[in-house]
């Protein structure tokens, strides 16, 4: 009896997982703060040399696409298009921090993830607020954060079909997160003339 | 120390007394109560029940397939969106291919070969009864998925890099590719039983030369099973580890080749159309003869066309790569290979219309669905022959043509064979006929409604419609041969509820047959219907291809197997003269429960490769149970060595 | 001198606005998409094979429906207790023998017949002249194409999206390669398919020999847009063609009116530059179609709309209503701002 109710329970987390996470959403969702506008049309540049101001963060909201397998697929893809290689290589780091380590500088979570993205960071991190579309956003964030293993191994992807560099995202171990202060914006001697 | 003598019944009389009779049916029934269903290992209760499922998963297909032309019936129809329309499609092929279209010829096979061949029993009865749970467990697997949402989605072949790690997210694919291992194990089980059967099994006299055409088709299919399904487990293996490991059997730039797959799948899949077609030939070779009133004309080119398409079957794969960059000589070869196997086919046709030439005919309900074999099929193997041909095939593929010629062959070469043989065995499984008026009306509307939904759909493959299209727009003008599509779609829905009320209907309201309702000459049909457990009260002893028309001989059957427990007669090979004795196994729950753990070892490895070391364990402790000797069926079978 | 130079100049505006007007005007409405219509030697060669195939595959149906259907009509009838026939048990029949023997051997020969006419066909499209081809690099991508002109020098190569030009009469020859996943190119009018295989380059040519518009689309299952995975290949007198291809070298035209100029800086401002090129500007991103001329295509969306005001701002308010599952995200441009960008890149002819 108890084995059945076990199995039963067994069935109905997988059940229920299973939906979550097989979900293909190509809409974004109804009321979505619409993402952060753009203020001037410069090309994107590091920042922030001025703060743009960040639409409103849901605590709920933001890891929805955690749990969404095609929701992390996108933002791999979009890692991969949006060149995030060109500084965090597969999340090794080269010029730009790893992410697929444990130190995190401006913190872990996907709302900090995602400020990060749009606001920019001091020593190169271009501001994409304005440039990527919100639902977008989100999913590059739950992408990056699957970079350390955060992701439940089921919903993280496999490998992509490309030279192979790190073990694929959903065998990888959950690093655990560790704070570290964020280094001084060094002041900028010539003006940043703009990535990409 | 020796187990003490258990005391000797002797074998069965011939005829075999009262007693005998009784004594048999209480040796060959499985037991009572639902344990003693999940228990049994009867080939005829294992084959009904085969048979039922693998109708179960063809009226789910035929839903799917009616959403589809739902959706198609009207240009830019909002019904159904990209995502549930490649599910569905998918979905449909994957069930019609894999768990109805060649289980059901394999589940014929377990119910009928025995009869056929004059044995009590199939080889390997418990390996007969993992099988069937295998199936059936893997087929549940797939669509408590596809009600999940994790059904697969990119096609029912399932090219990669589509249905690979990245372009696939999710555990979509990863139930499709382990789909494909329980329906494998379970169809090499199911092919190597039917061997070992076919060879060891038969009767005394029924010489390799005598047995009925349709046990031929069964054999020779299961050889093609053996040689063709290892390399969909191989194809669909490295799918499963490019997936969940990170293998790159698939992936171009880290040396693998998209085109792997292919080569791989098609090895595989262009036999499988003959898995489902040879046994269908199979029921034609049965039908005929019958309602033809004489035996069937060229016996042996018969044989020797069923070996011949067999061996072709191998060398044709490639004709469904021929829009690939491969060499333009080498897709000339398989153009070659793809028209010759043409020719057995055609042999058999013009022996069976030889057949019927020279034949009676008596037009009873299976005689007319295997009569549209000869419009059906045959239209399906011209648009084949054009198929074949490079050239056409680079304007063809991949476009409603191939729809229209898929189906016509399947449709017409295996479906309508398989409802004519459902109407003409129904009989002897259950005792009762199935109602002719209610046939004729399953078969017209069925024929009707199949030309009515799969010939335009040469029209508009040749007008530019692809296949999986989940729509189309209205300037392409293909809406009037969709909507006529769809409408035969409704009359081919109609047919089948049809079937399936006459199936229902004819188990208390049909009209009782006898042994031989038909007048037929094959063994199966010397028994009682629906047949004993033990299927023949006394072994017969053949002397020729239809045992039941040919004047009888002395010797008439075999004395002597024991009544008291589940003895059967070996024979040789290729003479079918007496070899040895063997004790077949009583009903046990275990095939039972190494399905239900190989079922978790399959589910599991799904979601982590853990799964296939710590799964292994359920699995090896089921089957050191199943074999483990008990010492009453040793004692029993010592016993009966030791006296000659 | 002065003279000679006036004309050269007039020569050339002549041109430039013969061009111009090329752009402007569609030669003709799409032809029907059609195998059977063919308008190009790889497709009539097909053709003539179908026509074939077809006949002898008729004749030879007919022959078994007719030798059934008579076998039926004649043959005496019988019931379940008819006595078989088993007179030739073990005998051989002579006159079934030799009708099967006859109809399997007339088989055989029409089956060798039929491979035979199968490659030579196959042989003449191998061999269609290729001398003064227009060399393309076609790369599918989910779900739209990526077409590229391949110039010597390489300053004349041009990169297009969804709609091909080609010269009447001048064999075309086509690279293909894919992005993600399999592809199929495939214009039933002038050639047939070939697939486009991630890892692999393969090469397909024909050549249109007739004026037209004709329609071409993906013909191997490529994920949830497949369906609207299509395209043009614009088949036009040579000089038109040459203008057209001069015009594609160019970067794109400056916008001149207020709203073009605010329609400019939206693109330039937002999403857009992810994924999108315009030559001559600061976007040169190359994960969506290049929009360098795209106002001169004529239909949007890998031939899914047409290429009007309304519909392309349908397009870029929502992609994912019209084709969902699409790569183009939704955008949250106001009204305005979508209005100045579709008069923008509508004016980039």
């Amino acid at each position: 009896m108890k084995a059945a109710a076990l199995a039963l329970a067994l069935a109905s987390a997988g059940a229920l997982t299973a939906c979550e996470r097989e979900k293909r959403k190509f809409e974004p969702p109804v009321g979505i703060a619409s993402g952060p506008a753009a203020t001037r049309s410069v090309s994107v540049r590091a920042g922030p040399t001025e703060p743009i101001e960040t639409a409103r963060l849901a605590s709920t909201e933001d890891r929805r696409d955690e749990y969404n397998a095609f929701a992390v697929n996108q933002g791999k893809r979009l890692f991969r298009w949006y060149n995030c290689n060109g500084c965090h290589a597969q999340g090794g780091g080269n010029m730009g921090p790893p992410l697929m380590d444990d130190k995190w500088l401006y913190g872990h979570g996907p709302a900090d993830v995602y400020a990060t993205i749009v606001q920019g960071r001091p020593n190169g991190m271009p501001a994409f607020g304005g440039r990527i579309p919100e639902d977008q956003l989100w999913q590059i964030v739950a992408y990056v954060r699957s970079l350390s293993g955060q992701l439940r191994k089921d919903v993280a992807t496999s490998r992509a079909d490309s030279l192979a560099g790190a073990p694929p995202e959903n065998v990888r171990d959950q690093e655990k997160p560790i704070a570290r202060p964020a280094p001084a914006p060094q002041p900028p001697s010539t003006p940043a003339s703009g990535g990409s | 120390m020796q187990p003490a003598a258990a005391p000797r019944t002797p074998g069965n009389a011939v005829p075999p007394t009262d007693a005998q009779r009784r004594a048999l049916e209480r040796t060959w029934s499985d037991p009572p109560g639902w344990v003693g269903w999940l228990a049994a290992v009867n080939h005829k209760a294992i084959g009904k029940r085969f048979i039922v499922t693998a109708f179960g998963f063809f009226v789910a297909g035929g839903v799917l397939a009616a959403l589809m032309r739902l959706q198609l019936a009207k240009p830019e129809n909002k019904l159904i969106g990209p995502d549930l329309y490649n599910q569905l499609f998918t979905m449909h092929g994957t069930t019609m291919m894999f768990l109805f279209a060649v289980p059901v010829m394999q589940a014929m096979a377990v119910y009928l070969v025995p009869l056929m061949i004059g044995s009590r029993s199939v080889a390997f009865p418990r390996m007969n009864a993992y099988a069937y749970w295998v199936f059936l467990f893997g087929g549940l697997m797939l669509y408590i998925a596809f009600l999940l949402n994790i059904g697969p989605d990119a096609g029912w072949f399932a090219y990669v890099p589509l249905a690979g790690p990245d372009y696939s997210p999710g555990k979509r694919m990863d139930f499709w590719a382990q789909m494909i291992t329980f329906t494998e194990t379970s169809g090499l089980l199911e092919a190597v039983i039917v061997v070992a059967t076919v060879f060891k099994l038969r009767a005394p006299g029924m010489t390799l030369n005598r047995i009925p055409l349709f046990v031929w088709g069964m054999l020779v299919t299961a050889f093609m099973v053996m040689f063709a399904m290892p390399s969909v487990m191989l194809a669909s293996t490295a799918l499963i580890t490019d997936r969940l490991v990170g293998t790159h059997f698939y992936n171009p730039a880290e040396g693998g080749d998209a085109l792997l797959w292919q080569h791989l799948f098609w090895f595989f899949g262009h036999p499988e159309v003959y898995f489902i077609f040879l046994p269908g030939l199979g029921f034609m070779s049965s039908i005929i003869p019958t309602f033809a009133r004489r035996p069937i004309f060229g016996y042996t080119a018969m044989v020797l066309a069923l070996i011949a398409t067999a061996f072709l079957a191998f060398g044709l794969w490639v004709h469904h790569m021929f829009a690939t960059n491969l060499p333009e000589l080498g897709k000339s070869f398989f153009t070659a290979a793809s028209m010759m196997i043409a020719i057995p086919s055609a042999v058999q046709i013009f022996c069976w219309i030889a057949t019927l030439w020279t034949g009676k005919l008596n037009f009873k309900t299976p005689l007319l669905f295997v009569l549209a074999f000869f419009f059906i099929l045959v239209l399906g193997g011209m648009t084949g022959l054009m198929l074949a041909s490079v050239p056409l095939d680079l304007q063809v593929h991949d476009t409603y043509f191939v729809v229209a010629h898929l189906h016509y062959v399947l449709i017409g070469g295996a479906v309508f064979p398989l409802f004519g043989a459902i109407y003409y065995w129904y009989p002897k499984i259950t005792g009762r006929l199935m109602s002719e008026r209610l046939g004729r009306w399953n078969f017209w509307l069925f024929f009707i409604g199949f030309n009515v939904a799969f010939f335009p759909m040469h029209w508009l493959g040749l007008h530019g419609m692809p296949r999986r299209v989940y729509t189309y727009s209205a300037e392409m003008g293909w809406g009037t041969m969709n909507a006529i599509a769809s409408l035969g779609a409704l009359l081919i829905a109609i047919s089948v509820l049809l079937f399936i009320v006459n199936v229902w209907r004819s188990r208390r309201h049909g009209e009782p047959a006898g042994a031989d309702p038909w007048g037929a000459g094959t063994l199966e049909w010397s028994m009682p219907s629906p047949p004993p457990a033990c299927n023949f009260e006394a072994i017969p002893i053949v002397h020729g291809r239809d045992p039941l028309w040919e004047p009888q001989h002395d010797p008439k059957a075999v004395a002597g197997l024991a009544v008291d427990s589940r003895e059967v007669l070996l024979t040789t090979v290729l003479d079918a003269k007496p070899d040895n004795r063997e004790s077949f196994p009583n009903p046990t729950i275990w095939p039972f429960v190494g399905a239900i753990a190989t079922t978790v070892l399959f589910v599991g490895s799904i979601f982590t490769p853990w799964a296939v070391v710590w799964g292994s364990v359920p699995v090896a402790i089921a089957l050191t149970a199943w074999f483990w000797p008990r010492p009453t069926d040793t004692s029993a079978h010592l016993a009966r060595e030791q006296q000659p | 001198m002065r003279v000679r130079h006036a004309l050269f100049v007039a020569a050339v505006l002549a041109l430039g606005a013969t061009g111009a007007a090329a752009q402007g005007t569609v030669p003709l409405a799409p032809g029907p998409h059609d195998a059977l219509a063919a308008t190009g030697p790889q497709a009539a060669h097909i053709g003539a094979l179908w026509n074939l195939f077809l006949a002898l595959c008729t004749a030879v149906f007919a022959a078994i429906l007719i030798a059934c259907g008579w076998a039926l009509w004649r043959t005496p009838r019988a019931a379940v207790d008819t006595p078989p026939d088993l007179a030739h048990v073990d005998r051989h029949e002579p006159g079934p023998y030799r009708s099967v023997a006859l109809a399997t051997g007339v088989s055989a020969l029409l089956l060798l017949f039929l491979i035979v006419a199968s490659v030579w066909t196959d042989r003449a499209l191998a061999r269609l002249p290729l001398e003064q081809a227009i060399n393309l690099r076609v790369t599918g991508h989910q779900w739209w194409w990526e077409i590229r002109y391949e110039g010597s020098p390489e300053s004349q190569t041009f990169t297009t999206a969804n709609e091909l030009h080609v010269p009447v009469g001048r064999p075309v020859v086509i690279q293909l390669n894919s992005d993600d996943v399999i592809h199929s190119l495939w214009v039933p009018n002038l050639s047939g398919k070939k697939d486009l295989i991630p890892g692999r380059t393969a090469t397909l040519s024909f050549r249109a020999d007739r004026p037209g518009i004709y329609r071409g689309q993906c013909a191997e299952f490529c994920g949830y847009q497949h369906a609207f995975m299509a395209f043009e290949v614009i088949a036009e007198a040579p000089e038109h063609y040459e203008a057209w291809a001069e015009q594609q070298r160019r970067e794109a035209s400056e916008p001149s009116d207020p709203r073009g100029k605010r329609g400019k800086e939206v693109f330039l401002g937002s999403t857009c530059v992810m994924c999108h090129t315009i030559q001559g500007t600061d976007a040169n991103a190359i994960r969506g179609p290049d929009l360098t001329h795209v106002g001169g295509r004529t239909t949007l969306a890998s031939g899914t709309l047409p290429n009007t005001d309304e519909d392309m701002k349908r397009w870029i308010r929502n992609p994912q209503q019209l084709k969902p599952g699409v790569n183009m995200p939704t955008s949250s441009l106001a009204e305005a701002d979508l209005d100045a960008l579709v008069t923008y890149l509508r004016g980039l002819k």
